[in-house]
């Protein structure tokens, strides 16, 4: 199963998780400072800033990207509770 | 009434409200506290009043400015117990632009969207942004969960004078206004700092990390006396109930507690030979609890300060018994996500308590890991080895390091 990377700047940890899972759930487990409320892509709480490796993020849906608008989350920002790892290296922080 | 030089108290007294909020009470009522702040080339207005007592509000804000005037609106906090009186004062000020926190645009959106009021402009705040009114400067910390994401205190430099907010609020309702002056409201001040902060009692940590080192003269919160004589008791006091609430004599260790209700003893069974697993691996420290001996109170700060909480009940007419749904309903006063969960239970024709009581802890946001443990009537013997590896199991999770366990997920 292809594996993707993930690091949380904010507590210096790196862990290796299978595609598909998303950033919340990673977060939760390693006790990053990414917060939520919803966990269904509509409060936006759980907005974090993507440090490198966009591209190894599944696409926002429309709903995602609606709720980033509307949130005017800067560029390279994005739901933790949406955004699912594909693979390769991803560094995050909290927004 | 004037609170520093060119700054004035606008709110409202609500002197015979009861309950807030549906869940809070108050012996006396509360105010929602709003201000003016006048620079030399124009008045901000911070934060405003609950939608009813608007008229009050513009009364008070019309007898220390014009609307013209008015060139920044500052909200703290969009609950509308202090954004009711928004859209009529956006229609009123209309060269006023928004000061509203970086967290706060989804919300602003959604209370704005029902009325015809357009902010001239809004701009999203964070720590250190500053806004000059001439010869006076407002200066923004964020301060999200305390006690919405949206949450910001305004620091008035000149006078050093904190607009909290809900931080460091009660529902207290005094004319007297002032702390020095009003009658003894902190029962009031205990009251509201365990029901509306105490779930964040880690932002409330991080939030003093930007209080603290700032020269307090006044702190000015939207509920209740304005704090003008030693503001900093309040600050170190937050600190205080922010902190752990019991002794820790499990320094180092990681805690489970077992709850558990028992007719029969079946399920205290389980509950024993859950506890003797965990035992088994160092590190650990367990407590056994039967909730019949007890009141949910005091089993809400133990589950606050514990690492894993295992839940065991028998099903009774389809259900998990009372004491158990009356401390999972408790929890809302606690932080509890992330806190290790399970549940187990013996039962006689049907056993639905162990899913029932699973998922009630998702939905507080535990986690869940290991599927519950169900044991018709007697537990068997090998049920009952079920139950001690189940302890172990979540004795192991709760020493294993997280970065280990994502690994293995
Ligand atoms: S938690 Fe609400 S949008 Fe992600
Ligand atoms: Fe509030
Ligand atoms: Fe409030």
């Amino acid at each position: 199963m292809p594996k993707a990377k993930v690091t949380f700047e904010d507590i210096g940890v790196t862990v290796t998780v299978p595609a598909g899972t998303r950033l919340i759930e990673v977060s939760e487990r390693v006790g990053a400072g990414i917060t939520y409320g919803c966990r269904e892509g509509e409060c936006g709480t759980c907005l974090t800033r993507v440090v490198s490796g966009q591209d190894n993020l599944a696409r926002p849906s429309v709903l995602e990207d609606q709720v980033l608008k509307d949130s005017f989350a800067p560029r390279h920002h994005r739901l933790a509770c949406q955004a699912q790892c594909l693979g390769g290296e991803i560094v995050v922080r909290p927004a | 009434m004037a609170v520093a030089d060119g700054v004035h108290w606008i709110g409202a007294l609500d002197p015979t409200l009861r309950t807030f909020d549906i869940v809070l009470r108050t012996a006396n009522g509360t105010s929602y506290n709003a201000y003016a702040v006048r620079g030399s080339h124009g008045v901000a207005v911070v934060d405003t009043v609950k939608e009813s007592f608007s008229g009050e509000f513009f009364r008070r804000l019309e007898a220390v400015a014009d609307y013209d005037e008015i060139t920044a609106i500052v909200l703290n906090h969009l609950e509308p117990d202090h954004s009711g009186a928004l859209p009529e004062l956006l229609r009123r000020a209309p060269r006023a632009h928004v000061y509203l926190s970086v967290k706060a645009p989804l919300m602003f959106k959604a209370l704005l969207k029902p009325t015809d009021a357009v902010p001239k402009g809004f701009t999203l705040v964070n720590t250190g942004d500053r806004v000059d009114l001439g010869g006076r400067h407002l200066r923004f910390l964020h301060t999200p969960f305390l006690h919405w994401p949206d949450t910001q205190c305004t620091y008035l430099e000149e006078e050093g004078l904190l607009f909290s907010c809900d931080v460091f609020g009660c529902h207290f309702c005094d004319a007297r206004l002032f702390n020095d002056r009003v009658g003894d409201f902190r029962f009031s001040f205990e009251y509201y700092y365990a029901h509306i902060m105490r779930p964040f009692r880690e932002h409330v940590a991080k939030a003093l990390d930007l209080i603290e080192p700032l020269d307090l003269a006044t702190i000015a919160p939207a509920h209740g006396p304005i704090l003008r004589h030693a503001p900093r008791d309040y600050v170190r006091r937050y600190r205080e109930l922010s902190g752990r609430r019991l002794i820790n004599e499990a320094a180092g260790e990681r805690t489970l507690l077992v709850f558990y209700l028992s007719a029969y003893g079946s399920t205290r069974r389980m509950a024993e030979a859950v506890a003797a697993g965990a035992e088994e691996v160092p590190g650990v420290r367990v407590s056994l609890y039967d909730l019949e001996g007890g009141e949910a109170a005091p089993f809400v700060d133990l589950v606050e300060e514990a690492d894993g909480l295992a839940f065991g009940s028998p099903t009774i007419n389809g259900d998990a018994a009372k004491p158990v749904w009356d401390l999972l309903s408790s929890l809302s006063a606690v932080n509890v996500q992330r806190k290790l969960g399970a549940a187990f239970g013996s039962y006689g024709w049907s056993g639905e308590a162990v899913d029932l009581i699973e998922h009630r802890l998702r939905g507080l946001k535990f986690r869940v890991p290991f599927e519950g443990l169900r044991a018709k009537l007697t537990p068997t013997e090998a049920e009952l080895s079920g139950c001690r590896e189940l302890g172990q199991r979540l004795a192991r999770h709760l020493v294993t390091p997280d970065a280990l366990l994502a690994e293995a997920a």
